[in-house]
């Protein structure tokens, strides 16, 4: 990174609604359905139609509003931009231009010089277009996703890495996932993003001219997207050319940016006031419905993790970064007392399976329940933690409780004190050597001769009775 | 008047139509005039008057987020002036006439 | 007398008698238009079968107990709705052989009453005009004299009232487009407050001014008609939640005491001597009848037309941007790239004047021109309503001339299109302010053609409305005209 200048990065996201409805029409949001099925006269525009708001559209508004601290506009409005595409039926998007539901919000990312808080200039409301498909020579039109709902969240360009990007990303689908206003799928589209990038000598105050960069659909690729597009501005900068603005397309192939559409070409989207919808006035009402029905935001939920169940920052973080997990955290410890012996199990063996098969906690193939039947067998001394270890995965593949699975293989282990002494003996006979050294004051090969035991009895034996056993035995 | 033409040859671009040769010096006179007999409304001062955007007192008009059944794609395809059994179709889209 | 001249009130009762069956009424219908429209050219489509197939069904299942007083009555409908299976070409190319694959709010309400819908009425194209001269397939005629318009842009509908084709028909108005019509053909038309009747099924001209409203040979059946179209409706967002009274049930109430506004800038030097007197004759029955006129001020008239032209273009270049060959209507079919074809598609399928208005409406939208155009048109739009605010407090209703004009010959206008504008001087301002007005025949010019009267209510005020109308019109003698067709 050259010190001399740094990037200045602004951040649009559309975020699709997971309402049931499309946002002006009765027709289904469904994903997947076949080419052309879920349309009607309204959104496609037919002569004559009209749209209605979907109350829940305004809703869940609302609702993202109060999660980062927007000001809601008491007086918001629905405008027509106009413009001409074939995936937009009426020859103009009904968004919203210069009274948004929302603006002035903000949330905070953590970096690694600390806490940073980006500001968000506006959230609107939005009808999404239909998608294109090119083909030979042709191209072909799917209305299916003609005026699903969307949020357009814009960021201010607080932004000044592609990591800050991708930490403000990652915090902002966090609060969507918690607000469960989205299924924010990345590869169903239901959350998009662009990014206006540009750059500036440090210390200046004026912003550079800035491109926008288009089609990132991963949030890897938005990094990778940036991290080009920095040094391709910074090289032009360098050689002393000038950025022109322009709008890039980002090619996940070659992982660089091309130039799209440049200023010239751009358009005059003459947005006014859409006659067909009357204004959102959004109440005192509405605001305490929704605080109501608000979930708890993922920074309190965070520092509640670590205060309630006494555990470090890192932990509660990632057991707090989405909330099926933190859910199934909470489901765990009303079954088992020992916090961070769920943490440590919950963010080792579960999530490896969890990642292993691609799925989120919501559908996690061991239930909380089981998973705290599992660790308090550990924490009773009925099992050893390596045994856990095998037995989950055997309850991940048979649904079987640890219960049912140890008694199966008479995997109990043995706590008799008669039986750990008789192993204890064997191990201690064939390591005179270790026996000696311990006795001479290293005191460190206690861990290798326990080792020996616990290996002889397959795992079996209870570790704190041959720790108990073996020194009692060697003193 | 060349002004008016200047905003004929503009505007026709952003409203993706097109006034032939012919038809344009008298089009372009119109537009000036109506142009013109607009502007009385300059003779007002308006700076402290609120724009009615919408003329009935009535807001927050929505509906329940419940399904309604489509209408069927045989039905509005057959519209089309081109198409498949499937979907709606145009030339190719080219990437400079993109938007999003 | 043949039966397509009968009223409503006639019709009813002898369905009610079984003297008459909706057949033999929607026959003679039939008959009336088949033989008159290769005159007039007021139906662009004419619906024989489906008529005559409903006609059937209706006497079949019999008339109903409580039946609405529009069932069995043929009714023709303006091009720009959509009732499903039936053209809706909105008289333009671009719209040529469209069928609407759904039904509108108007043919959903039509066919709830048991009204039989005859056809379609030709119309300026997508409602911009006052002649019915921007049609781009023929032009219809003035039933008083051929050589004449019909007014406009609902003028088909209104020379089919006028001529007997049918007893009712339903026409839409953004400026003026019923009442002035209604006023160049010696009929009764009226425009709702806007929200009273659903605009699901109108295909926009400007959404924020557009309305549905009803023609007829008198006031009572305009009630009637206006009675089963009104109402609150779920697919409009801008319509009123709010039940209508029943319009028929005090048309003969009588009016005396009433207040009838004259706004005095309405009486200017631009009104015609004999269009002048026939509102003089108007105001004296009024105050035979008990009426008090009092003298209000609209102060800002002279504004009304153009701030109507820029809103209205406005939201027209936006509502004509779906006319673009993709999915529906006209398209160029050579067209390679995609701008080709939307360029093509919409320069061939729209006609001169719908042209010049996308172009006004998309410039004072354009940026840089939004604040002195647009906007400053919606701040004088909130100046004229306020002006009707003040005014009602005054007055009870408010009479102006319906058109500062008769009935115009071809030709005479069409190249002027701010003298055109200009003849929607009376009627704008009522659609500016969401307004309810009433344009009904109050006698003859030199050249024995109608003239109109308009009355201007407020808000809602469709019943007073009515109720005045029908007053005057019980007084006021017959145009003693007669048709050409
Ligand atoms: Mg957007
Ligand atoms: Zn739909």
């Amino acid at each position: 990174m050259n010190t001399d200048f740094e990037p200045v990065i602004g951040l649009e996201v559309h975020v699709q609604l997971n309402t049931k409805t499309k946002i002006f029409c009765g027709c289904s949001t469904k994903f997947g359905l076949l080419p052309n099925t879920s349309i009607c006269p309204v959104c496609l525009g037919y002569p004559g139609v009209l749209p209605v708001m979907n109350e829940e559209v305004v809703r869940s508004a609302v609702k993202v509003c109060l999660m980062m601290d927007f000001m809601i506009n008491t007086y918001s409005r629905m405008d027509r931009k106009n413009y001409f595409y074939p995936d937009l039926p009426k020859g103009y998007q009904i968004s919203q231009f210069d009274n948004p539901i929302g603006v002035k919000g903000k949330l905070s990312i953590d970096t690694d010089e600390g806490k940073k808080e980006i500001g968000i200039t506006r959230i609107h409301i939005e009808e999404d277009a239909g998608k294109l498909i090119h083909g030979d020579g042709v191209s072909y039109v799917d209305f299916n996703r003609t005026g699903v709902p969307l949020l357009e969240i814009v960021s201010e360009p607080d932004i000044r890495s592609s990591k800050e990007a991708y930490l403000y990303l990652k915090k902002l689908k966090q609060i969507l996932e918690y607000t469960k206003i989205s299924d924010c799928n990345m590869e169903e589209g239901s959350l998009r993003c662009d990014a206006n990038v540009s750059i500036r000598p440090k210390g200046q105050a004026q912003f550079g001219t800035k491109t926008e960069i288009k089609n990132l659909n991963s949030f890897k690729f938005v990094q990778k997207a940036l991290d080009y597009e920095i040094e391709r501005q910074m090289n032009v900068l360098k050689e002393g050319g000038t950025i022109s603005q322009e709008t890039r397309l980002f090619d996940s192939g070659t992982g660089k940016t091309k130039t799209m559409r440049s200023k010239e070409e751009a358009h005059d989207y003459h947005y006014f006031p859409e006659p067909d919808l009357l204004p959102i006035m959004v109440s005192e009402g509405m605001i305490k419905e929704a605080t109501f029905s608000l979930p708890e935001k993922p920074d309190d939920k965070c520092a509640r993790f670590e205060k309630q169940y006494g555990l470090p920052a890192y932990d509660a973080s990632v057991l707090t970064a989405d909330p099926s997990t933190a859910d199934y955290y909470e489901e765990c410890a009303k079954f088992c007392s020992n916090y961070k012996m769920i943490s440590n199990w919950m963010m080792g063996e579960w999530l490896r399976e969890l990642n292993e098969r691609s799925v989120s906690a919501v559908d996690s193939p061991v239930l909380a329940k089981d998973l705290a039947g599992l660790l308090n067998m550990i924490e009773n001394g009925k099992i050893s933690g390596k045994i856990a270890k095998e037995i989950f995965p055997e309850m991940v593949k048979t649904g079987k409780t640890a219960e049912q699975i140890v008694q199966e293989k008479g995997l109990t282990v043995i706590s008799d004190t008669g039986a750990i002494e008789t192993m204890i003996k064997e191990v201690l006979g064939k390591n005179e050597k270790s026996v000696q050294d311990y006795k001479n004051g290293k005191k460190g090969v206690l861990g290798f001769l326990i080792g020996q035991v616990m290996k002889a009895s397959k795992g079996k034996a209870d570790p704190k009775k041959v720790n108990e056993l073996m020194e009692k035995i060697l003193s | 008047m060349s002004d008016s033409k200047q905003i004929v040859n503009h505007v026709e671009k952003l409203a993706l139509l097109e006034i032939s040769p012919e038809e344009k010096d008298r089009f372009s006179e119109q537009i000036g005039k109506i142009l013109k007999f607009v502007e009385k409304l300059n003779e007002l001062d308006t700076t402290k008057i609120k724009p009615t955007s919408h003329i009935l007192p009535v807001q927050n008009v929505t509906r329940r987020d419940s399904p309604v059944p489509s209408i069927s794609r045989e039905n509005v395809i057959k519209l089309a002036p081109e198409a498949n059994n499937e979907f709606y179709i145009v030339p190719p889209v080219i990437q400079e006439f993109q938007e999003a | 007398m043949s039966l397509t001249s009968k009223t409503i009130q006639e019709l009813h009762s002898l369905y009610r008698s079984k003297k008459t069956s909706v057949q033999d009424v929607v026959e003679a219908s039939l008959k009336r238009i088949e033989e008159t429209n290769y005159h007039l050219n007021s139906f662009s489509h004419i619906c024989r079968e489906s008529a005559l197939a409903e006609a059937k069904k209706l006497d079949a299942a019999g008339m109903p107990e409580n039946a609405s007083m529009m069932w069995g009555i043929p009714v023709g409908v303006k091009d720009n709705m959509c009732i499903k299976g039936l053209p809706a070409t909105c008289g333009s190319k671009i719209l040529k052989n469209y069928i609407s694959p759904y039904d509108g709010a108007m043919g959903v309400c039509l066919k709830k009453a048991g009204s039989v819908v005859m056809g379609s009425c030709h119309m300026d194209e997508f409602a911009m005009g006052s002649s019915c001269e921007n049609n781009a397939f023929v032009k219809v005629k003035n039933p008083y004299d051929l050589e004449r318009v019909p007014g406009g842009s609902s003028g088909g509908s209104a020379a089919a009232v006028a001529s007997s084709q049918v007893i009712v028909s339903l026409g839409s108005d953004t400026g003026g487009s019923i009442r002035q019509p209604a006023s160049f053909c010696g009929v009764v038309g009226l425009k709702p407050t806007y929200g009273l009747v659903s605009r699901f099924g109108l295909v926009a001209f400007a959404s924020s001014l557009d309305q549905i409203g009803p023609f007829a040979r008198c006031v009572e059946d305009a009630a009637f008609l206006l009675q089963s179209i009104a109402g609150h409706d779920k697919k409009d967002s801008t319509s009123y939640d709010y039940t209508p009274p029943d319009y028929s049930k005090d048309l003969k109430n009588d009016i005396k005491g009433i207040k009838i506004g004259l706004p005095k800038e309405y009486f200017t030097d631009g009104i015609p001597a004999d269009i002048l007197t026939c509102i003089d004759k108007a105001k004296k029955v009024f105050c035979d009848l008990g009426a008090e006129l009092v003298e209000i001020s609209l102060p800002h008239t002279q504004y009304a037309i153009a701030t109507y032209y820029i809103l209205a273009t406005a939201e027209a270049s936006a509502n004509l941007a779906r006319f673009d060959g993709v999915r529906y209507g006209y398209r160029n079919k050579e067209a390679a790239t995609l701008k080709e074809l939307y360029i093509r598609s919409r320069s061939e399928g729209f006609g001169p004047e719908v042209k010049r208005r996308i172009i006004t409406g998309t410039f004072v939208l354009s940026s840089g021109y939004y604040d002195a155009y647009y906007l400053k048109g919606q701040k004088v739009r909130t100046l004229v309503k306020q002006d009707f605010d003040q005014a009602f407090r005054k007055a009870d209703v408010i009479l102006t001339p319906t058109s500062p004009c008769t009935a115009f010959q071809f030709g005479e206008k069409i190249d002027d299109p701010i003298s055109m504008y200009l003849s929607d001087i009376f009627t704008v301002s009522v659609n500016l302010a969401g307004l309810p007005g009433i344009s009904l025949p109050c006698g003859t010019d030199d050249k024995k053609l109608p003239v109109g009267l308009q009355l201007i209510g407020p808000s809602l005020g469709e019943a007073r409305l009515l109720n005045a109308a029908y007053q005057f019109e019980k007084v006021c003698p017959p145009l003693g005209i007669e048709l050409k067709v």
